[in-house]
């Protein structure tokens, strides 16, 4: 696939992704050694794998910008121009960009909560940490699939937007303000909150686990969907809004 | 051979191309001549594909530009020097280029070589004078070893060595039986550089001939007179259904020009008629430039009219006085 091996070089041959990964696998891992390093005894006892995790979104956030920028700095420099003229199938140079992007934030994700995990491990050594439930591991090696299809939903929006500043704004106010804010609507808003994609998202790493030290409701409690469908609902958003982008960038002029 | 047939681009209310029909073949250097605003580079758009037209079509050897599969073996275009990422090299630039057509490996080395970039093609593109990156951008056309080449006002901006460079290099090119398609908004380099011409102003066909075609017609010649009795020698022309002009030259005080094309006898002969005595009598010829814009006036988009008819009548500039200067605003 040719596409793919062009969408590589292209990402590999500049610095800035190479920042945001190295970024996106150390907050995880960092906050996670906050989380886990200073507990007291009693403490320690009650903490499990989902206190591993608090930098998890965070880093899925500094991914999603990494797979925006892909996208939007090639509008800003006219390399789209270039792009289009040398594969003038505009919807399959954009499939490739989008799997060399989504692989990556999958494999940071992977790299982000093992990695904190095994930091926890380290750190909260009386804590019992093993990964030993179904619900566990989707917690640990979910983080992949979520950091993936967030990468999909976010070179989805770059391609719409075609602006950076415009791009990340959205991306970053629609997780983390918009879904939240929603719930402020009178009526329909918990049901709106409940079916937003991101919220679907975490759902599904959250469902079934033990919060431990973090309390009884800090990863929610009131989910739309079974885990595995709140994950597919997820994949829907991110698969409608990259079929919208291609089927837009197209259509129109480069 | 590009063959476009009634091409026409509307941005909102803007008509950018109208009604655009022409042939580029194959073997020569093609002009592709407008002023500023003409529609030159919105045509190149179209013709890789990255515009589409609102009506008409425009195929490369019969074939549209996005039905193409490997394009960049077909058609190589530099429309924009300045489209590389400014981070990455310009090895890495052509490298991902040559990838997604499959190109053979030491592509990207060859034509780094043939633009004279080896030893700066590890450095970042963002560092590169506009001479350079323009070779970068020749660099990428021909990556592909294509049989169509486009240029976008490939020498604007650049030093006469640079022009001289970027024109010797067309020439070579399509020696080699390539097409060549060029655009400029200055005649003089056309005239240079280009057998044939296709000439558009506000997105209309003005011409399509080759270049010493178009510079005849549209030269017209003036015989200058000096002479003590510029009314009366007026006054006999005028009978004669010539059109004159008086006009105030500096240190020569008022001179007398006859326009049209005619000859420097029958000026001195309806002179002698009447007894006129006669300092000067010269034919002059028009320069490209004020040719070019005779031809465009009426299309020149964003000049007044009288704006226009101030300019033709100026001191012709020399060729590489037109091709220093700036590029006019639009
Ligand atoms: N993307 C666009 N949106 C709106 N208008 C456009 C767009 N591209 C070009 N135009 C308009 O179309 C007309 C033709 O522009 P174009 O750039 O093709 O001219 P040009 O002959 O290349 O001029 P120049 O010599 O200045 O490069 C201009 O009026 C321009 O403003
Ligand atoms: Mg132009």
């Amino acid at each position: 696939m040719s596409v793919i091996t062009v969408e590589r070089i292209k990402l590999f041959s500049t610095r800035s992704p190479w920042w945001c990964m190295v970024i996106a696998a150390f907050l995880t891992v960092g906050f996670a050694a906050l989380t886990t390093g200073f507990l007291n005894s009693t403490d320690e006892q009650q903490a499990t794998i989902f206190i591993t995790q608090p930098g998890a979104q965070l880093s899925q956030m500094v991914m999603m910008v990494m797979a925006a920028l892909a996208v939007t700095t090639e509008y800003r420099f006219g390399t789209i121009r270039t792009s289009f003229q040398a594969v003038p199938q505009r919807a399959a140079l954009l499939l490739g960009k989008t799997a060399v992007v989504a692989f990556l934030a999958g494999v940071i994700g992977l790299i982000a909560s093992f990695g904190a995990w095994g930091i926890g491990s380290l750190f909260a050594g009386n804590a019992d940490l093993a990964i030993n439930t179904g619900a566990e591991w989707r917690l640990l090696a979910g983080q992949g699939l979520i950091f993936a299809l967030s990468a999909v939903i976010a070179v989805a929006v770059g391609i719409l937007i075609r602006q950076s500043a415009g791009a990340i704004a959205i991306l970053i106010l629609w997780p983390l303000l918009v879904e939240n804010l929603v719930t402020l609507i009178p009526k329909v808003g918990d049901d709106l909150a409940k079916w937003a994609p991101f919220a679907n998202g975490s759902s599904f790493l959250n469902q079934g686990q033990d919060f431990g030290l973090a309390g009884a409701g800090a990863g929610g409690s009131d989910f739309a969907l079974g885990p595995w469908w709140a994950l597919l609902y997820f994949a829907g958003w991110a698969a409608a809004l990259l079929v919208i982008a291609l089927f837009t960038a197209s259509k129109r002029d480069a | 051979m590009i063959e476009a047939k009634g091409l026409t681009k509307r941005y909102g209310a803007t008509v950018a191309v109208d009604n655009l029909s022409f042939e580029v073949k194959p073997g020569k250097v093609t002009g592709f001549l407008g002023p500023n605003g003409a529609g030159k580079s919105t045509t190149m758009r179209m013709i890789l594909g990255l515009d589409t037209p609102t009506s008409g079509d425009v195929r490369i050897d019969g074939q549209r530009y996005r039905d193409l599969h490997q394009p960049l073996t077909k058609v190589g275009a530099l429309l924009d020097a300045k489209w590389v990422h400014p981070n990455r090299s310009a090895r890495s630039h052509l490298a991902w280029m040559a990838a997604s057509n499959k190109l053979p490996k030491d592509s990207v080395d060859k034509v780094l070589e043939m633009v004279g970039l080896t030893t700066v093609a590890n450095k970042r593109a963002g560092a590169y004078s506009l001479g350079m990156s323009q070779r970068l951008g020749i660099a990428g056309a021909l990556l592909g070893d294509p049989e169509v080449l486009l240029f976008d006002e490939p020498v604007n901006g650049l030093d006469p060595e640079g022009i001289v460079w970027i024109r010797t290099f067309m020439h070579r090119l399509a020696d080699e039986g390539r097409t060549v398609l060029v655009s400029s908004h200055l005649l003089s380099e056309m005239a240079l550089t280009a057998e044939e011409l296709i000439v558009i102003g506000r997105g209309r066909l003005i011409a399509q001939s080759t270049t010493q075609e178009f510079v005849d017609r549209a030269s017209g010649t003036t015989v200058k007179v000096r002479t003590p009795q510029l009314d009366q020698l007026a006054g006999v022309l005028q009978q004669q259904q010539l059109v004159t002009r008086i006009e105030d030259v500096e240190d020569q005080g008022k001179v007398l020009f006859v326009e049209g094309d005619l000859s420097t006898d029958q000026v001195g002969e309806a002179a002698a008629a009447h007894g006129i005595v006669l300092h000067e009598l010269t034919l002059q010829r028009g320069s490209l430039e004020q040719a070019f814009m005779q031809m465009t006036g009426d299309s020149v988009e964003y000049h007044a009219h009288d704006e226009v008819a101030a300019v033709t009548q100026l001191e012709a500039p020399t060729a590489a006085e037109v091709a220093a200067g700036p590029k006019e605003d639009n």
